[in-house]
């Protein structure tokens, strides 16, 4: 089976891709109209919350984090594998992320904006959010540059600003080749600024090359950072379930792990409804697949060595919260989420589900709500039982409106994702091309030496 | 507005360890509560919600966990077996409930206060753990990191809702204090309103508070005088003299009661093993017989 067929020709490249942004199937329409109406239920729920106060999403003292937190940390989460395909595979010079990386990097940059609205829906006062930035101010106030949260809004702030940077920089060649396609129109008026007067020169190509190298160099560290420091909310606490050491390599691993099933999710659908098949190959969904089993593995060992850690510890407020989350009101979502997280994956270890389009997409989705599950499970059940005696026999459940707020915020990342990926082209043209042009010159070379080799005998 | 001004500011609000490297001089606010004299009326609750201008939220508020009250009394059943956390098999009316009155424990070293994104909760010169309501955002890291879970959010904009003061009560809120809005956390002050009034007080002649002078709502109001509120570094206050018998140190980590086993000590404060050193001694019950 092969990455992709080496006799494409670049022209019909440029066609295919150009095609998917004028002629989706009719499945796009249906999936934006679903998610906007998703919206609209969260735009509800916010209006509601925003005027009559947070108690209507049924938190409480001391349940004082829910669900915004743990879907926060959700769509941080799904941030990073963008960047694991874009940049560190790149830098590895994995070619076979070339047709798939642009979709996974838009997904980083939305996934994040997604994040960030829970940071703001999560405030009490979200109108006073600006206070957690340190602006210059007359009354001479900074923020509390100890606390995580702080650290988080920053790194967040930079990881976002860096990865649309990184976005766009990757797709100034595609830009031209769509300003030199498109039709009059405001799409043309956008390609040609947006493009910044490329025009394909040696010299561009070259600066080209160095600051998209640079950028990815910068973004590696700057991912690894971003969820190690929303794993300090809560390894910096001194909450017991919280106060782990081994959180933010966990919270990273975990995050490369939803980041890569939601790749294959998107992958399946942007194959089908804007016409991919060739470039989305079946092979390429394979090291996809392997991949995402690699990273659950990694983060099913590193979750038995929490729990390992927290049951051989002295720590007895912290293994009475571990016995609450496996026993207690909790421990049908705990199981959901070892079932999805470490046992579903164990699918993918077979050849032949690898390339099975509808069981992956069952298993992809499985195993997102596995790790959404995840996020739930480390933020509530502390709160159930903390070290405090008053906080054990508090019974609490998220309201509609929390529910009704995650919900749409699916819908809110799959419109911002769709629309991107109808404005601008979501395969890489450029690479595609390089992509083929290496392999057609690595399949003559070994056919020139085959018949050497044949000749010899 | 420089990063000079920044770090000059910092060293006033951050130090190394909180106990020992700002003394407090010339007060060190604390409180010491003997659980034997308490008999868990609430009237230091009721109190509390008088002085404070605490929110009356209703039955339905209340029972969604959302009331507001910054001094709690726990009741608690004693148990058979210490690692189970199911009631005692015997009676309960053979053996009474524990009470225990909970508040803002003012820890030294208070990890709500390393926590907050925009430093609206600091450590004052005097010992408190203060609660800028003004700059809080409402992020409620303050409340996950505290162990005692005694800050209260207000998930309502509750001075506007109807009949958390009944028409006739308005008339009895509290001037010195203001009115906390929607989304801000607050918590239990020390009384720091009457505090601040006593030390205004004194200013012009020229000295200091003297035990006594400035009594919180909680202690006033105490029938059987559980409660005593004073200033530690006087050696003449009553809170000094009764940290001093029962031989608990603010700095230490474990004390004397403990370390001893068979001790007549009763002194001890609540989850003293995490190091937030609180400001509230407790002494335990020795009584066994129901109230």
């Amino acid at each position: 089976m092969k990455d992709i067929n080496e006799d494409i020709a670049w022209a019909k490249i440029n066609k295919d891709v150009l095609k998917s942004l004028e002629s989706p199937r009719k499945l796009y329409w249906v999936i934006l109209a679903v998610a906007i109406a998703m919206i609209s239920v969260a735009v509800g729920c916010e209006v509601y919350q925003y005027n009559i106060g947070m108690g209507v999403s049924n938190l409480n003292n001391p349940h004082v984090w829910g669900l915004y937190i743990a879907t926060f940390i959700f769509w941080i989460g799904m941030s990073h594998s963008g960047t694991l395909l874009s940049a560190i595979l790149h830098l590895m010079h994995a070619d076979w992320r070339k047709p798939i990386y642009r979709f996974a990097e838009a997904m980083t940059t939305f996934s994040l904006m997604t994040a960030g609205l829970f940071v703001m829906v999560h405030l009490g006062r979200l109108w006073q959010f600006y206070y957690s930035l340190p602006y210059p101010n007359d009354r001479g106030l900074w923020p509390n540059f100890q606390s995580p949260l702080l650290w988080d809004a920053m790194a967040i702030f930079t990881y976002l600003s860096s990865s649309i940077l990184f976005l766009f920089v990757g797709m100034i060649p595609d830009l031209a080749i769509c300003r030199d396609n498109m039709h009059d129109g405001w799409r043309k008026k956008l390609y040609t600024w947006l493009s910044l007067g490329w025009e394909g020169t040696d010299r561009q190509w070259r600066n080209f090359r160095i600051t998209y190298l640079t950028i990815a160099c910068f973004l590696i560290p700057l991912a690894v950072s971003v969820h190690s420091i929303v794993a300090s909310d809560f390894a910096m606490s001194q909450q017991p379930g919280w106060h782990v050491t081994s959180f933010p390599p966990y919270f990273v691993a975990g995050a490369l792990y939803s980041g890569c099933a939601a790749i294959i999710t998107l992958f399946i659908i942007l194959r089908y409804t804007f016409k991919f098949e060739e470039y989305m190959t079946l092979s390429i969904l394979k090291k996809t697949v392997r991949l995402t089993f690699a990273i659950a593995m990694i983060w099913t060992y590193l979750n038995a060595i929490e729990f390992a850690s927290v049951w051989y510890g002295h720590d007895q407020p912290s293994k009475d919260v571990l016995i609450q989350k496996a026993t207690g009101p909790y421990a049908p979502f705990w199981w959901g989420m070892i079932f999805c997280g470490s046992v579903v994956p164990l699918i993918l270890a077979f050849k032949r589900f690898q390339t099975n389009i509808p069981v992956l997409l069952v298993t992809s989705l499985l195993l997102n709500l596995g790790m959404w599950l995840e996020r739930w499970m480390i933020v509530a059940p502390t709160f159930s039982h903390g070290y405090y005696p008053w906080t054990w026999d508090h019974n609490q459940w998220p309201s509609w409106v929390q529910w009704g707020i995650v919900f749409g915020s699916f819908g809110w990342f799959t419109l911002l994702f769709m629309v991107f990926c109808k404005v601008f082209p979501s395969v890489s043209m450029y690479e595609v091309k390089e992509m083929v042009y290496h392999r057609s010159r690595a399949a003559k070379k070994l056919e020139a030496s085959g018949l050497q080799a044949k000749g010899a005998h | 507005m420089s990063v000079t001004n920044l770090l000059e500011n910092w060293s006033e609000f951050r130090h190394t360890h909180p106990v020992n490297d700002v003394p407090h001089d010339p007060y060190k606010w604390a409180m010491s509560i003997d659980l034997d004299a308490c008999t868990g009326c609430n009237a230091c609750s009721v109190a509390c919600y008088a002085e404070n201008n605490l929110p009356v939220v209703g039955k339905e508020k209340y029972a969604a966990g959302h009331s507001m009250h910054w001094m709690r009394i726990e009741r608690y059943w004693p148990v058979d077996d210490t690692t189970s956390l199911e009631p005692a098999t015997r009676e309960f009316p053979d053996q009474g409930a524990q009470f225990l009155p909970m508040m803002c424990q003012q820890c030294e070293a208070a990890p709500c206060e390393t926590v907050c994104p925009v430093g609206a909760t600091n450590h004052t010169p005097d010992g408190l753990n203060s609660q800028a309501y003004n700059r809080c955002v409402g992020s409620r890291y303050c409340s996950a990191n505290c162990p005692f879970k005694v800050r209260y959010f207000n998930w309502y904009d509750y001075p506007t809702t109807e009949n958390v003061w009944p028409a006739e009560m308005t008339q009895q809120l509290n001037p010195d204090i203001t009115l906390r809005s929607k989304g801000v956390m607050e918590k239990c002050t020390f009384c720091v309103q009457r505090i601040r009034a006593g030390e205004r007080s004194v200013k012009n002649e020229g000295r200091v508070l003297k035990d006594g002078e400035v009594q919180t709502a909680c202690q006033q109001v105490c029938p059987t005088g559980a409660i005593t509120f004073g200033n530690l570094i006087d050696s003449e206050s009553k809170v000094h003299q009764q940290w001093k018998a029962q031989r608990v140190e603010l700095t230490a980590e474990e004390q004397e009661k403990d370390k001893e086993g068979e001790s007549e000590l009763r002194g001890y404060r609540i989850l003293e093993e995490l190091r937030a050193y609180p400001s509230v001694m407790y002494m335990e019950r020795v009584r066994e017989s129901a109230i």
